[in-house]
């Protein structure tokens, strides 16, 4: 459980708020002048940061206020509350990586893109995923 | 619940209004541990949801009418009978009681209105939203413990301070009217399951305590 710092109603738990997802994603200035693909960026991609994220809350139970918030994901610490259309705090330097850590080879669990076993000298032979060859 | 037969509702409705958790009348009593903890559903209330900038003009206007609106959250204000929750920053809970309703011969939800006029925000009339629990006795805040997470006791929960969040996962606005005295506002849909979810909570303190 969140124990998350409401900017109105201070310490509440998690349960009261609502997650509203990515923060300072901005609406198109034109969108009619958007293609099909670059319409879908906007209203579909999202980041997945592994690190501080900034995202928005809302305060669903207490003063249904939205609010953003950068959260770590992964160690779920709450870096700092800050109103709706203020900047991105400074306190946490943005992730470089984002989105790719599926990636690598070393994150997959089939064996299509697992690395040759070295040593095994019988790479043919091997249809199936070899044992061992991710762990 | 409440019987109070001086008053002539519109089209005799008033007579045939029943309250949302009327049914749990005689379990609340049998419930009810007189001097530990009590429990029973309050009268019917006016209650007006109010949307006003409270820095603004109108702002003021309302609050002169209203006897005070609250600056921030857990603060109570009205006057003579008239309570104001916060709800939210430009958002407010008037609660007054029944007779203050304009079908009743009162006018607050039109002199509200009117002091609002034009401007931005709204007056609109809640009455029948929500319901009254009104718990009080010497366990009401161990009652309470066993469903909200909020610090309860006097230090930082005082008497005169009210606040929206959950009890038994059911949202709702908590009220302390006294120092062992409550009041719960939930919608009126989740009357039956708070007042039961109160009744199991109090079930423990009608047997005598353990040592």
């Amino acid at each position: 459980m969140l124990l998350i710092s409401c900017p109105n109603c201070g310490s509440r738990d998690e349960t009261e708020f609502h997650y509203g997802g990515q923060a300072h994603v901005p609406y198109p200035e034109n969108p009619a002048a958007l293609d099909d693909r670059q319409w879908a960026q906007f209203l579909f991609y999202r980041d997945n940061t592994k690190g501080a994220f900034a995202e928005r809350w809302l305060h669903s139970t207490g003063c249904r206020q939205w609010f953003n918030m950068l959260r770590d994901t992964v160690t779920y610490e709450i870096q700092a509350v800050y109103p709706m259309g203020g900047g991105r705090p400074d306190r946490a330097a943005p992730a470089p990586e984002s989105g790719t850590a599926s990636t690598a080879p070393d994150s997959t669990t089939t064996g299509t893109a697992a690395p040759d076993v070295s040593g095994t000298g019988t790479g043919s032979a091997s249809t199936t995923a070899p044992e061992g060859a991710t762990e | 619940m409440a019987d109070t037969a001086a008053l002539n509702g519109i089209n005799g409705l008033r007579e045939i209004r029943r309250s949302p958790a009327s049914h749990l009348t005689a379990a609340m009593e049998a419930g009810s541990v007189e001097g530990t903890v009590t429990l029973k559903e309050g009268p019917f209330q006016t209650m007006v949801g109010l949307r006003v900038d409270p820095r603004s003009e109108e702002g003021a206007r309302v609050a002169a009418l209203a006897g005070g609106l609250p600056a921030r959250c857990g603060e109570v204000g009205g006057a003579d009978g008239v309570s104001v929750l916060w709800l939210g920053p430009s958002e407010f809970l008037v609660v007054a009681p029944e007779e203050a309703h304009d079908s009743l011969g009162g006018d607050l939800i039109g002199s509200l209105g009117a002091a609002l006029g034009g401007a931005p925000g709204q007056v609109v009339d809640l009455s029948a939203n929500r319901t009254t629990f009104e718990l009080s006795g010497t366990r009401a805040r161990a009652v309470l413990e066993k469903g909200c997470s909020l610090d309860l006791h006097r230090r930082s929960f005082p008497p005169g301070t009210a606040l929206s969040t959950e009890v038994g996962n059911i949202p709702l606005v908590l009220e302390k009217t006294g120092e062992e005295s409550f009041r719960l506002f939930p919608r009126a849909s989740f009357a039956d399951f708070l007042g039961r979810w109160l009744l199991d909570a109090m079930r423990e303190y009608a047997s005598p305590e353990v040592p």
